[in-house]
């Protein structure tokens, strides 16, 4: 189109570099946005972002709260000694296969009770509130539960199976029943968020497909998963996070002992158990990092299309 | 797609399946609750008497009456604050133009993944020095680190689902933005905040990791920290019955949420991750 055909609207009044004229209205909307935005986004950077600017400065810190007077600038040292350590690598490989064993079980549970869901309606809300239950109840609570429903003494668990197996004494039998305990809990969660991407799959390409010849299995394959990728990566992306950050269920059932600590534990043992505040704080800073690790992961590498939840 | 008979029976075996999946355990730490004596120790799923006693016990423990009366005011102040400032600022980010909106949501998103114990390090330090340790506000503050950035979302998508015709209607017969949004979106948003509210809640009542580092009494200790401190009536008696008749009471209010708002609970936690 040409510049010089184009009817004059509005008088030239602006000047060169000037910015584009907003209307009073849309003036007093910006203003409205951040005034409104501003309390929340505040109260973010207060309780979030501080905090971890304050860990990563006490990081780099020798300091113990018990000896305040010993306080030194030690640059890195802290990281080097975490690092260096065996403690720091097996808990975060035991942390790491929580992690995988607990979010891919979740996954396979869930999109089955995805299906199953799906397909139900009679007492659908029945089935709602049950599988509810779990998600809401405290996970300390649900903790205790399978802690005691396989503890030697008071569990019926052996009792059932006819066995005598000291759960809580070996690494991988305890590590069972925490991952156990987690699936019981978070699997809800996982499967609400599947049973509402299953209903996006459009009924049309599941009709088309089912004319075509295609087998149950192949329609799960070629139509079903591929439509709720966004869904599930976005539900991937939250439970794998969330699994690494795994506390509750074993500082409850075992303290972290028999080799069944997670660096979160390990975290909290240094800070309020030793008040090594200096060596506590470098870890914290080595977890908040293991986190933007799997959310680079999944944002850049694996394009998993966080917009789904930020969209504006 | 028509579904066959047998299939649906399949389905229904399932569907029974997967509420005895969800609902043995809750009904194993009910069963456990109302043991006594040598009952506790039977390796049964069931008791052989049903004694209320353990409840009796519990709520004659200063330690678990304080946490619960902590645990329930504290989730109740965090819920009501994240609520009403994720509220505006979901409304500012549905409904308003302005730049850097996005950066709301996106440092929303941010918080949410941040690990709760790599905040409490150096709250537990900070609190120590400015008298914040073991008070309600101390716990009040981090809570909302975990609530704020799940209301923000749950809010914006659920003001994004309201026409905004209305709105602007109310606008266009000369109503002020404020007008709009208090007589307008307000009312019509209220389920949704309230399903913002009780979502917000779960995740308060449910924290651990802040309870535990940022508490030393029963001043501000919530209910699942004093859970794991919790030990028999006596020092002698094993508190696994006690802890059990605790667990029951801390869950019979989700329960009972659960029960009354099941539909929208499901809405609330569904919407902002898989719709577009």
């Amino acid at each position: 189109m040409s510049t010089l055909a184009r009817p004059t609207a509005t008088p030239t009044r602006r000047l060169a570099g000037e910015k584009p004229h907003l209307s009073e209205r849309a003036k007093a909307e910006r203003r409205l946005g951040w005034l409104l935005s501003a309390p929340a986004v505040a109260v973010l950077l207060l309780v979030a972002a501080y905090p971890i600017l304050n860990a990563a400065y006490l990081s780099l810190f020798d300091y113990r709260l018990t000896d305040p007077g010993t306080r030194a600038f030690i640059w890195f040292k802290n990281y080097h000694v975490i690092l260096t350590d065996n403690i720091w690598w097996s808990d975060l490989g035991t942390t790491l296969f929580i992690t995988v064993v607990t979010v891919a079980a979740e996954f396979a549970i869930g999109f089955a009770f995805a299906m199953v869901m799906n397909k139900t309606f009679v007492g659908r809300g029945f089935l709602r509130t049950a599988i509810l239950v779990p998600y809401a109840i405290i996970t300390v609570v649900a903790a205790y539960a399978w802690q005691y429903a396989f503890a030697n003494d008071t569990g019926f668990v052996d009792h059932w199976l006819g066995t005598n197996i000291d759960w809580f004494g070996g690494r991988w039998s305890a590590l069972f029943v925490i991952c156990l305990s987690e699936i019981w809990k978070t699997t809800p969660f996982v499967a609400l968020l599947l049973l509402a991407g299953l209903a996006q799959v459009p009924g049309s390409l599941q009709e088309a497909a089912v004319v075509d010849g295609a087998s149950w299995w192949q329609r799960l394959w070629r139509v079903t998963l591929p439509n709720m990728q966004g869904a599930i990566m976005v539900a991937l992306l939250f439970r794998t996070v969330d699994a690494f950050r795994i506390f509750d269920n074993p500082f409850i059932m075992t303290g972290g002992s028999n080799g069944t600590e997670t660096v979160s534990i390990l975290a909290y043992r240094q800070t309020i158990g030793r008040t090594e505040i200096g060596l506590g704080s470098a870890m914290s800073i080595l977890l908040f990092l293991g986190v933007s690790l799997i959310c680079f992961i999944f944002i850049k590498l694996l394009r998993t299309d966080v917009g789904r939840v930020t969209n504006t | 797609m028509r579904t066959s008979g047998r299939a649906r029976i399949g389905i229904g075996v399932a569907a029974i399946a997967i509420v005895v999946w969800a609902l043995a355990p809750v009904m194993w730490i009910v069963s456990l609750s109302f043991k006594q004596g040598d009952d506790i120790d039977n390796q049964q799923f069931w008791p052989t008497h049903w004694s209320v006693e353990n409840y009796k016990t519990v709520f004659q423990t200063s330690l678990f009456t304080s946490a619960l009366r902590n645990s329930l005011g504290i989730s109740l102040i965090t819920t009501v604050i994240s609520v009403v400032l994720a509220m505006f600022a979901a409304y500012a980010v549905s409904r308003l133009d302005f730049p850097g909106k996005r950066w709301v949501l996106v440092s929303a998103l941010a918080v949410s993944v941040f690990p709760a114990i790599s905040i409490a390090t150096p709250l537990f330090n900070l609190w120590r020095s400015i008298g914040l340790y073991d008070t309600w506000a101390g716990l009040i503050i981090p809570y909302l680190a975990l609530t704020l950035p799940l209301a923000m979302w749950t809010l914006t998508s659920f003001f994004r689902q309201i026409p905004r015709d209305l709105e602007l209607a109310a606008q266009v017969d000369g109503a002020t933005t404020w007008q709009a949004f208090r007589r307008i979106l307000v009312p019509l948003a209220a389920p949704g905040v309230f399903t913002t509210a009780i979502l917000a809640f779960f995740v308060a009542w449910n924290d651990f990791v802040f309870g535990i580092t940022l508490t030393s009494t029963d001043r501000a200790r919530p209910v699942p920290a004093a859970l794991a401190f919790f030990s028999g009536a006596s020092q002698f008696q094993q508190p696994t019955a006690a802890i059990a008749a605790a667990s029951v009471v801390v869950t019979i209010p989700v329960v009972v949420l659960v029960m009354l708002f099941q539909r929208r609970i499901v809405a609330g936690l569904t919407n902002g991750a898989v719709k577009g």
